[in-house]
Formats: C-alpha cells, sequence, structure tokens
C-alpha cells in the first residue's frame, strides 16, 4: 500500500489529480476499518445466534410447532318421543396418516395396507388428498374399522411413522330408511355448504366433521353441532405427538327428541310399501306429527362415510324418487279431499247446508260441460250427501257461487297455500290460487272453469300430504293446530306451538264432520269399504282421487283412465281422523298414480288408525299424551 | 498501469471500455443476486413465482442499465449531478405534497405509468452532488465551516423529508452516506469528533423527550426501539418479527437445515420473509456457514470498492465510489443488524437480494456509477 501519513504533507497544494487522492486513500482505509469492524461485530452475532445459542432457538423453532388441534363435539343425538334412539353417535375406529410425519407417505400406506383393507379406488384418495393438502393436516386412510383391524394398526403403530389409529365418533341412524325423510342425516362438507353457512368455522374444516344435509339434521345443525374443543399437543422434530400440554372440552351438541312415535314410523313406511306415496299422521289437540312417511325411502347410513356414485345414481335415477320427501315437499292436487275446505267456504258466505242442488252428471258452463265423477249423476244433494258421494257438480255450483278468493282465503285459514314451519328442508308451500296468482303467473285472465276446477281440488291447486293433514286435524278438532315435529331440546320440553286463529264457526265444522263421518259410515260413502269396526274408534274421512292428465269423453267411456301408464294414472288421496266423535289423531295418505283414492290410499289410512289405535292402548303412559320422555342415557364422550 | 495509446487522449473504444470494467465487482454483484435467487425461490416453497422469477428479470434489466451507464464517461455524470440531486430532492417535496401511502408511510409518488420512490433515488443523487462539490473546492477549504455548511445542508435537507415521510432507514442511510463523502473528502477529524458527541446527546434527548409534549420521533418508531431493547415484552405484537427472526438463525445452527428445509420460514412463522427479513430464511437454511459466507461476499464488494477508489485519480470518481461503496455498505449492516436484533427494526433491504424493484434498481445504478469512475479512473 502506498499510502502512508507523512506523504499527506506534500498534498495541500493540489486540489485535484494525483496528488489529492492520497489522503482520499489514507480517509479510505479509515473508513473500511470501521466497515470491518461493523463486519466482523455482525459475523460475531451471527456465530453467537447461529452457533452458540443454537440449541435454545432450536428449542424455540419446535416449540413454534406446538399446534392445536380441534377436538370435533360430540353431536347432539336425536330420539323419538319415548326416548328410542333415532340417530346416535357410534365409536368410528379410523387410521389417519400425517405427511409430515410419514416421510414416505406412499411407502407408509403400502405398509399399512398389509395389516387392514385399504382399497385401490381409497389408496388412489389418499394420495390425492395427501398432495393436496399441507404437510401437517390428518389424512383419513380409513374408517369404520373392524376391533380387530384396528386393533392390527394399533399394535404396529410404532414401525409406522405418521399413521395414527384413531377413535371418533360417527353417525349412524339405526332405524335407517323409516327416520330418512324425517331425521336426514349428514355428509362430508362441500364447497355448496360452505357457501351456505356465514361464518367458516374452522372445525367445519375437520376432515371427520360432518354437517347435516337434509331433515332435522340440517334444519337444526346449530342446536346439534356444538362447539368445538380445543388440545394443545407439542411435538418434536419428527413431529410425533409428545404431549398433550392442555386441552379444552368442546360443549357436546343439544339432544333433540321428535314428536315422532317410531313403532308408527316404521309401520307407516312398511304399510306404503312399494307405492311412490306418503303419509303424515298428527296429534289433533297438539298438532305432533307422529309419523311422517315417504315411499320408497333410502338408507342414510351410507352417505354419513360418503356413498358410492354408483349407488347414489340408482338412488336418483329411480322413477318412484327415493330421495324426494314427498310427505313434505311434494305437491299433489288435493282432489276430492279439498271439498271440506270448500264446503267451509260456503258455509262461511252463508250458504245453507241443507240447500240442495241437482246433479244430472255434469254442469253445463256456456257450451262446455264440467263432469261429475258419477256418469249418471247424484239426483238431488244437499252439502253432507254431496261430501258422503264427493258430488262434484254440487261442488261445482257453490265455488261458482262464492268465487275463487274465498275459497282461497279458506284454504290459507286451514293451513294450505303457505309453508309450515317445521324443521324439515325443504318444506313446500303448495298452491291455493287466486286471480292475482294467475295474472301474476299466467299472464292470463281467470275464467269462471278455473273456480269450478278448483271447486274440486284440481286446476291449479296443489297440496302437500302435510297440508293435507293439518287441514284434516283443524277439521276434526275445530281448532288451528299447528304441526310440531320437535317436543322437547336438550332434555327441556319445548311449547306446543300455538292454535292459529281460524275464526271459523264452530257449527260449520260439525256439519263437514257429520259429511266426513258418513264418507266412511253412511250407506253410499264414497270409502264405506274400510269402516273400522270399533265403537270406540269410528273413522272419519274423505277420499280424493286426482287425474294427473285430462282426458277426453271418449277415453272415458272406453275405461281410459285404469289402462294409461303409471305415470298418467290418477293420485290416489285419502285423508282420515277418528274417533269420529272425539277424534284424536288425524291422518293423510297419497298414493302417486296410484288409481282411486277410497280404493288405494283408505285402506292405508285406516290401516295406519288402526295401528295408532293399538298403539295408545298397548302403552296408554307413554302415547301422545306423554310429558317428559324418559331420561337418556348419553354415550361416553370419546373425542 | 500500461494504457493504449487511445485511452491517453481520454477516448476509449466500447470494447476497450468494457475490457476496462471492474470484473470482480460484476462477479461479486452477479454472486450476490444469485444467493437472493436461491433464497426467493426457496421461500416461495421451491418456486420461481410468486418471487424469484420477476426479480431475475429485474436484476437482468438493471445489469443492462449498469452496463449502460458504466460506458457513459465520467465527466457526463459529473455534469449531472447536481441535476440528478436537484430532481430527487424536487420530488421527494413531490411525495410530501402528493405521496402514495402505505403501512403508514408516504414514501411513494405516482407518475402516471410508474411508480418512483424519491428517497431511493436520493440515496445516489446525494453522494453524486457531494462528490461533485468536494471535487470542485480547494482541499484545504474542505475543513473550513464555510464552506462545510453548504454540504451539510445539501445532507440536511433531503433528510428531513425523508424523516417526514417517515422513513427512518433511509434518512439513517443518507446521513451516514453523505458523512461519510466528507469524512472520505478530507473534513478536519475534530468534526467527526464533535458530530459523535452530538449524536449521542441527540439520541439521549430523542429518548428522553417520548412522552413528553416535545417527543421527537412518533410512537411506533419509539415502539421499534422498546421492543429492540426487549424483544420478549411482546412477543406478538411488534417484539414478533425479531423473536421469529432470531429463532430461524438460530435453529439454522452452523451448517443450517439445507436448502428448501427452513421448517420456520416455510410454516410462515416469519413476516416479510422476502423482503426485509429474507437473510433470516437463508440463515435458517444454510446455517453460520451460509449467513457468514454472504457477510464475506459483502465485504470483499466494499473492499472492491476500496481498491477501486484507491486506483481512480479523479477526485469526482474516487468520491463517488467511495460514497457509493458506503452507501452499499450501510444497506446491508444495517439490514443484518436489524435482523440479528444489533438495532431496532427499521425498514431496510438487504441489498441485491430482497424482493424488490427500487432498491434493486438504484444498487444497479449505484454499481453502474462505479463502473464508470473505475474506467474512466485516469
Amino acid at each position: 500500500m502506498p499510502t502512508r501519513p507523512r506523504r499527506d504533507a506534500t498534498g495541500p497544494a493540489a486540489p485535484n489529480g494525483a496528488v489529492g487522492r492520497l489522503p482520499i486513500t489514507r480517509r479510505g482505509m479509515l473508513l473500511l476499518g470501521v466497515q470491518g469492524a461493523v463486519a466482523g461485530a455482525l459475523a460475531w452475532r451471527l456465530r453467537h445466534l447461529q452457533v452458540e445459542e443454537h440449541e435454545r432457538y432450536r428449542l424455540l423453532a419446535e416449540e413454534n410447532r406446538i399446534n392445536v388441534r380441534l377436538i370435533a363435539p360430540a353431536r347432539g343425538q336425536i330420539f323419538d318421543r319415548d326416548g328410542r334412539p333415532l340417530a346416535v353417535n357410534i365409536q368410528n375406529f379410523r387410521v389417519v396418516l400425517v405427511r409430515e410425519q410419514a416421510g414416505d407417505a406412499e411407502e407408509m400406506l403400502d405398509r399399512l395396507a398389509s395389516l387392514i383393507d385399504v382399497s385401490e379406488a381409497e389408496h388412489a384418495r389418499v394420495l390425492a388428498d395427501i398432495r393436496e393438502k399441507p404437510a401437517f393436516v390428518p389424512v383419513v386412510v380409513a374408517e369404520h374399522l373392524s376391533w380387530d383391524a384396528f386393533a392390527r394398526a394399533n399394535v404396529n403403530a410404532p414401525a409406522l411413522p405418521g399413521i395414527q389409529p384413531e377413535v371418533g365418533l360417527s353417525r349412524h341412524y339405526p332405524h335407517g330408511p323409516a327416520t330418512a325423510h324425517v331425521v336426514g342425516y349428514v355428509g362430508r362438507v362441500t364447497e355448496r355448504d360452505l357457501e351456505r353457512v356465514e361464518t367458516i368455522e374452522p372445525l367445519l374444516r375437520l376432515p371427520e366433521f360432518r354437517i347435516g344435509k337434509t331433515g332435522v339434521e340440517r334444519a337444526r345443525e346449530k342446536v346439534l353441532r356444538g362447539e368445538a374443543g380445543t388440545r394443545q399437543i407439542e411435538v418434536n422434530a419428527v413431529g410425533r405427538v409428545m404431549r398433550e400440554l392442555d386441552s379444552r372440552k368442546g360443549e357436546p351438541g343439544e339432544d333433540l327428541h321428535l314428536t315422532i312415535d317410531i313403532g308408527l314410523q316404521e309401520f307407516c313406511l312398511d304399510r306404503l310399501g312399494e307405492e311412490s306415496a306418503a303419509a303424515v299422521l298428527m296429534d289433533v289437540e297438539t298438532g305432533d306429527v307422529l309419523a311422517a312417511a315417504s315411499s320408497p325411502s333410502y338408507d342414510p347410513n351410507p352417505f354419513v362415510l360418503g356413498i358410492s356414485y354408483d349407488a347414489y345414481d340408482a338412488l336418483l335415477n329411480n322413477d318412484h324418487r327415493p330421495l324426494h320427501n314427498k310427505w313434505a315437499s311434494g305437491q299433489y292436487p288435493p282432489g276430492s279431499t279439498f271439498k271440506p275446505v270448500v264446503a267451509l267456504a260456503a258455509l262461511g258466505e252463508g250458504i245453507d247446508a241443507g240447500e240442495r242442488v241437482f246433479c244430472p252428471g255434469y254442469l253445463k258452463l256456456g257450451r262446455r260441460r264440467f263432469h261429475c265423477w258419477r256418469h249418471g249423476g247424484h239426483g238431488w244433494m244437499n252439502m253432507e250427501d254431496a261430501l258422503e258421494q264427493s258430488c262434484d257438480v254440487y261442488f261445482y255450483e257453490i265455488a261458482r257461487r262464492i268465487g275463487i278468493e274465498k275459497i282461497a282465503a279458506m284454504a290459507h285459514r286451514m293451513g294450505m297455500g303457505e309453508e309450515a314451519e317445521l324443521p324439515i328442508p325443504p318444506v313446500s308451500s303448495g298452491l291455493i290460487p287466486t286471480k292475482a296468482w294467475k295474472r301474476a303467473s299466467r299472464g292470463k285472465e281467470w275464467q269462471v272453469g278455473d273456480t269450478l276446477n278448483a271447486g274440486i281440488g284440481q286446476g291449479f291447486v296443489l297440496a302437500t300430504p302435510l297440508q293435507l293433514a293439518v287441514m284434516t286435524a283443524r277439521v276434526a278438532s275445530g281448532r288451528g293446530v299447528q304441526p310440531r315435529l320437535i317436543r322437547a331440546q336438550a332434555g327441556q320440553p319445548l311449547a306446543p306451538k300455538p292454535v292459529v286463529e281460524t275464526g271459523i264457526d264452530p257449527r260449520h265444522f260439525d256439519i263437514v264432520r257429520r259429511g266426513m263421518r258418513a264418507v266412511v259410515n253412511g250407506r253410499h260413502g264414497t270409502a264405506r269399504g274400510v269402516r273400522i269396526d270399533d265403537q270406540f274408534w269410528l273413522m272419519s274421512g274423505k277420499s280424493g282421487t286426482s287425474q294427473v292428465r285430462s282426458f277426453t269423453n271418449a277415453e272415458r267411456a272406453r275405461g281410459l283412465p285404469d289402462k294409461v301408464p303409471w305415470k298418467h294414472r290418477t293420485h290416489a288421496l285419502f285423508i282420515a281422523y277418528a274417533p269420529a266423535d272425539a277424534p284424536r289423531l288425524a291422518t293423510a295418505v297419497v298414493v302417486e298414480h296410484g288409481g282411486g283414492g277410497s280404493s288405494t290410499a283408505a285402506p292405508i289410512c285406516r290401516d295406519i288408525l288402526i295401528a295408532a289405535r293399538d298403539r295408545l292402548m298397548a302403552a296408554p303412559g307413554t302415547g301422545p299424551e306423554t310429558g317428559m320422555p324418559r331420561p337418556i342415557a348419553r354415550p361416553v364422550d370419546r373425542a | 498501469m500500461s494504457v493504449a495509446p487511445a485511452a491517453a487522449a481520454g477516448r476509449y473504444t466500447l470494447v476497450q471500455k468494457l475490457l476496462r470494467l471492474n470484473f470482480s465487482l460484476v462477479l461479486l454483484v452477479v454472486a450476490i443476486a444469485c444467493i437472493g435467487f436461491l433464497v426467493l425461490y426457496s421461500v416461495a416453497g421451491g418456486s420461481l413465482e410468486p418471487w424469484a422469477g420477476p426479480q431475475i428479470a429485474r436484476f437482468a434489466i438493471g445489469m443492462a442499465l449498469m452496463l449502460i451507464i458504466a460506458v457513459i464517461d465520467i465527466r457526463f455524470w459529473y455534469r449531472l449531478s447536481p441535476f440528478a440531486y436537484g430532481v430527487a430532492l424536487v420530488l421527494l417535496v413531490g411525495v410530501e405534497v402528493a405521496g402514495e401511502t402505505s403501512n403508514g408511510a408516504t414514501r411513494w409518488l405516482d407518475l402516471g405509468p410508474v411508480q418512483i420512490q424519491p428517497s431511493e433515488m436520493m440515496k445516489i443523487g446525494l453522494v453524486m452532488m457531494l462528490a461533485r462539490y468536494f471535487a470542485g473546492i480547494d482541499r484545504d477549504r474542505v475543513s473550513h465551516p464555510l464552506w462545510l455548511a453548504l454540504p451539510l445542508a445539501m445532507v440536511v435537507l433531503p433528510v428531513v423529508l425523508v424523516l417526514e415521510q417517515p422513513d427512518l432507514g433511509t434518512a439513517i442511510m443518507l446521513t451516514c452516506s453523505g458523512l461519510a463523502v466528507i469524512f472520505l473528502a478530507g473534513a478536519s477529524l475534530w468534526y467527526f469528533a464533535t458530530g459523535v458527541i452530538v449524536t449521542g446527546l441527540t439520541v439521549w434527548a430523542v429518548l428522553a423527550s417520548q412522552g413528553t409534549p416535545y417527543q421527537m420521533l412518533e410512537n411506533y418508531q419509539y415502539e421499534r426501539i422498546e421492543t429492540f431493547l426487549d424483544p420478549a415484552s411482546d412477543p406478538l405484537g411488534t417484539g414478533y418479527h425479531i423473536t421469529q427472526a432470531k429463532i430461524a438463525m438460530g435453529s439454522g445452527g452452523l451448517s443450517g437445515r439445507g436448502f428448501m428445509q427452513g421448517t420456520q420460514s416455510r410454516l410462515n412463522f416469519l413476516p416479510e420473509k422476502h423482503t426485509d427479513f429474507i437473510f433470516t430464511s437463508l440463515a435458517e437454511e444454510f446455517g453460520f456457514m451460509g449467513s457468514v459466507s454472504l457477510l464475506a461476499l459483502y465485504l470483499l464488494v466494499v473492499v472492491f470498492c476500496f481498491a477501486a477508489m484507491a486506483s481512480t485519480r479523479d477526485r469526482y470518481g474516487a468520491l463517488l465510489i467511495g460514497g457509493l461503496g458506503a452507501t452499499f455498505f450501510l444497506y446491508w449492516s444495517v439490514n443484518m443488524a436489524m435482523v440479528t436484533g444489533l438495532i431496532p427494526v427499521v425498514g431496510v433491504p438487504l441489498p441485491l437480494v430482497s424482493y424488490g424493484g427500487s432498491a434493486m434498481m438504484v444498487l444497479l445504478v449505484a454499481f453502474g456509477l462505479i463502473q464508470s469512475a473505475h474506467i474512466h479512473r485516469q
């Protein structure tokens, strides 16, 4: 280095150039020295942090890996009205894989497959899951293992890093198809489920978490879910759980007691048999739904684990639509079962029940003839006769006189045309047409012919089996009862739903009830063949046969309605209550394309009411009038 | 030194100029930038997106810019110096008036298609201006108080504007690089001794003024100072950066966890892992060996700058190299001191490694000027 202090003295004269740079060099050396010292200090600091304190910081880094795991809460269980289980949590032995801990995940899977059954498809799904998710998220490899298989995996766990045997809870529906259309089922959380919720709880991201998909499981998801607990665990350098540091128990979901009686529920579904049909049985005083069946049904249990594509496809493509909840959301033209409503509307408008109308077999409106179901006509009919024999002409006539708006108003007072508040998504509203409705939805003016059709429950009128049952219960009790499906939550009985004020004169109900009693018990009743021979359990009812397509006169003459394909046959409906004199239970049955109401649907109603009577008599203490359900023992919380 | 005949006249062909480049510095810059690409690739989880790719593209553009600046005659830059300083100053005032605010600081100026950060421009402009000033006055006047007042004002003006933004890191860098040029120019050591004492008193005053109506810094700056003094006091708040940075570096140990194996940065414990705190990712994955190697490369750059300065006869060129070398030194030393917890977090990137276009451009322009001074050193 040429720079020496003494040479500095030669510089001052020169402002620039060769001599002037020498002090710069000297000062530069000084500056470089400072910079070198700073670099040295940094190096010393790094050595301190990275070499001397390495152990400490390595441990702290591991502490960073203390993670908080969520514990899924035990889902609230669902029981029938007497405490018999409808939806329960059973132990689920499963094996999960954590990629971070496994090293070679594929190798671990292969080793595991030699111990327990892992199908090819499962194998592929697990590998796909592993790639998708962060390394530390456990992926379920196999679920619902037998005890033996689970024990094998457990014993060999030390040789399988990253493989963790776990005991979880899994939803089970002991009555399977019988409760599918009431309780519903739970399933894996999908993107669509996440779109539906406002705030996505971390709990929803747990692989084993199941969310309510249909029925009560979905409608009461919030109550049933409970709150997640947390578990702080410490993992070592290879990620194995070393110890639990802290654990906060979550809140289990609340139990629900339905109004359903599982015995009657199973009976109803059985009785509907192979038909595409629905039945609802209600307590006319409290509105409790004792049974609500939709046939054919399906087993909800496979949905919990994830149903196979083929099985799901088969359910979707079945023309009897097993997945469709017909009792709450199936909408049918009520046919003649609508006549009690029309009769009440007429009475409300001051029409005398004793006034007689002549039925020649048809009613002429301009050049159009509106036919009665009986070709030759019924002759002179008063209101009770017309209900007993289901005379169409009588109801054409009174419907024409009072008009559609009065009929619609009465239908609404009887619970039709609007959704009932039941925890069963989806509940349909049915359809009660009005002039305004037709203008808005069809863009056409209302015709008198439309009123006539509505008068016999055809045309635009649609009702669900649930609405028909509610209407029947209101006729039977004379009170505006509302349907109820849940009678107790977390062991606390819920107050019955308040009765709606219908403002209908009780004497009007008497007239309609006399007519309905005659339907089953009268000499000319359309359903006299299904009479219950028990003076304490006499049945009253009303049949209905509703067309799904219209027939020409020529077709009628050839008796075509009975020979058309299944899809075009008439729906068979029947509504009934018992006992006739002091009504306790009401029921409504719809058999899709079942033919005649009195021949197909009425016997089902009769059998349901008889079964209900037997049920009430066999266990008088636990019948519909019971207050509190029995105490319930909750299974041990294994989470 | 062998000089081509043409060189004697101060005129070189383009090829000759390129051959006169300081290749040691070029290689060092490329090497450091490549380390940056590796770390950015790693913190992105083994992907060129979103950081490494754009960074490589920027570096390529910056290198081209560096070469263009390098082959332009140093006299051009000498004449340009006052304008560079003036424009940067005007833009700094512009930021005050119409700057874009982000993270509580107003640093950006939105000029339609481009956003510029005048405080970065000033890092070069100030050194150019001071070098130009001291190259133009007699050496025996350098220590004269009157002749020193002007350069001090040149330093203080932008520093005040930058502190207004507020950007403590840049203010420190501007002050130190400005003082470095004045120091290299030969101002009396007594001034510096006095300066150190005054600075000490100022620091005391700043700390003592906290909470009084005369409080001299923003609250967040005080918080950072407190956090620095006791990082454990608020481990999830402002102390989080430093604590997590130390954990990441410390867990790297002597030889590191290995490339792409840094769990701390990977699991997102580290904040700003790709910008100001990128050094911690490197230290975690490559350990003490890796971090000291980078430190050595940085120090080598400074040493080569000094050598280039020593061999430059032109006073402007020498001061320019010395000042810009000091600026580069300040970048890495402040950043490393910051992430290792030696000084408060002030927001200075790791030069040529941190993700970001502004600092990259400033640094490569600076190296372009250093190369220009070196090529035209006669």
